[in-house]
């Protein structure tokens, strides 16, 4: 009895030392295991399209309901660092796409460099982002008591700037997390845990960064460029 | 299956084509076009998505099932937007009516 549990222990270890360390029991291979990551990456991020979506719906709700007031509101951002963070977050998402390439062709040294290319614009954009918050605390633009407006559009305005914290908000802390993973990412690659044949963490982890920049993609003109031709 | 590698220089083209949007966006704000600039910025952003989701995240050459999963949640977003405002615009019509 024991020598039979022996044995199979034995065969287990056996079983264990002939595959990748990677590669988790109920999958066949690497390729299935990482279309499978894939996958569930994607179902993911399917739930944070709709999560979006309500914030969408609501300012696409209120949109139409105030139009004027949202052109004048959305006067107020400044359209250079608007302008300019949409440029860095696309250059992000470049050097992303390049860390993948670099990861799934195993080199390790400039897969670690586009990974912390990638952590510093991200810290770029959101540096100006809290530029462009400062400035709207300074100029009395948060929705609230202390918030100020010509009187026409005081109570509207105010539902587009909530509208502008909130997304943006969602936004920058989608950031923050991303570049957490990105720490994680560029410790896995310093550790050997990411190879060449088990890049899959790179990819999906990619698969997230590019999202969010999407989301920024609808922001920036929705909130940016409304009306712009009116003044 | 899906470790296609794709050349480099996909993607420096589609972030090229990424920036000339940005640019193009921008620059059609500031013409006044009425209804037509909100549909302009939103054709732009979705072209610009649309690349991202193709070549950026490879779906282009991804497993029928991601191909499912991705237009499933276009598909989603679409009901609870078009459903959204099928009530909204339409509650004025009964001021009129």
């Amino acid at each position: 009895m024991s020598h039979d549990l022996s044995r199979a222990v034995s065969g287990e270890a056996a079983a264990h030392s002939s595959h990748h360390p990677a590669l988790a029991h109920h999958f066949d291979s690497l390729a299935q295991q990482t279309e499978a990551t894939t996958l569930g990456m994607w179902v993911f991020l399917v739930t944070e399209v709709l999560f979006f979506g309500g914030l969408f719906a609501t300012y696409m709700i209120y949109r139409s309901w105030y139009p004027d007031a949202f052109a004048v509101a959305s006067h107020e951002l400044d359209i250079v660092l608007g302008t300019t963070n949409t440029v860095v977050l696309i250059t992000s998402s470049l050097t992303m796409a390049l860390a993948v390439h670099a990861a799934q062709l195993g080199q390790r040294k400039l897969l670690m460099t586009f990974l912390i290319i990638t952590m510093i614009l991200g810290g770029v954009f959101l540096g100006i982002k809290s530029v462009e918050y400062y400035h709207k605390f300074v100029e009395h633009h948060v929705p609230g008591p202390g918030f100020q407006f010509e009187k026409e559009y005081f109570r509207h305005a105010q539902i587009f700037f909530s509208l502008y914290f909130v997304m943006t908000g969602l936004h920058a802390l989608h950031m923050i997390i991303g570049i957490g993973i990105m720490l994680v990412m560029l410790y896995w690659s310093w550790n050997g845990t990411i190879t060449e044949e088990y890049s899959s963490p790179i990819e999906i982890s990619g698969l997230y960064w590019h999202f969010v920049d999407i989301v920024w993609i609808f922001l920036f003109p929705l909130l940016y460029l409304i009306g712009r031709h009116a003044h | 299956m899906t470790s296609h590698i794709l050349p480099k220089r996909v993607y420096y083209t589609i972030f090229g084509i990424l920036i000339f949007c940005t640019y193009l966006t921008v620059q059609i704000a500031f013409l006044d076009l009425g209804a037509m600039n909100t549909v302009a910025a939103l054709a732009i952003a979705t072209f610009k998505a649309a690349i991202v989701v193709l070549f950026f995240m490879h779906v282009k050459y991804s497993t029928r099932l991601t191909w499912a999963v991705v237009i499933g949640s276009v598909f989603w977003l679409g009901i609870l937007l078009t459903l959204t405002l099928s009530d909204y615009l339409t509650r004025v019509w009964r001021t009129y009516g």
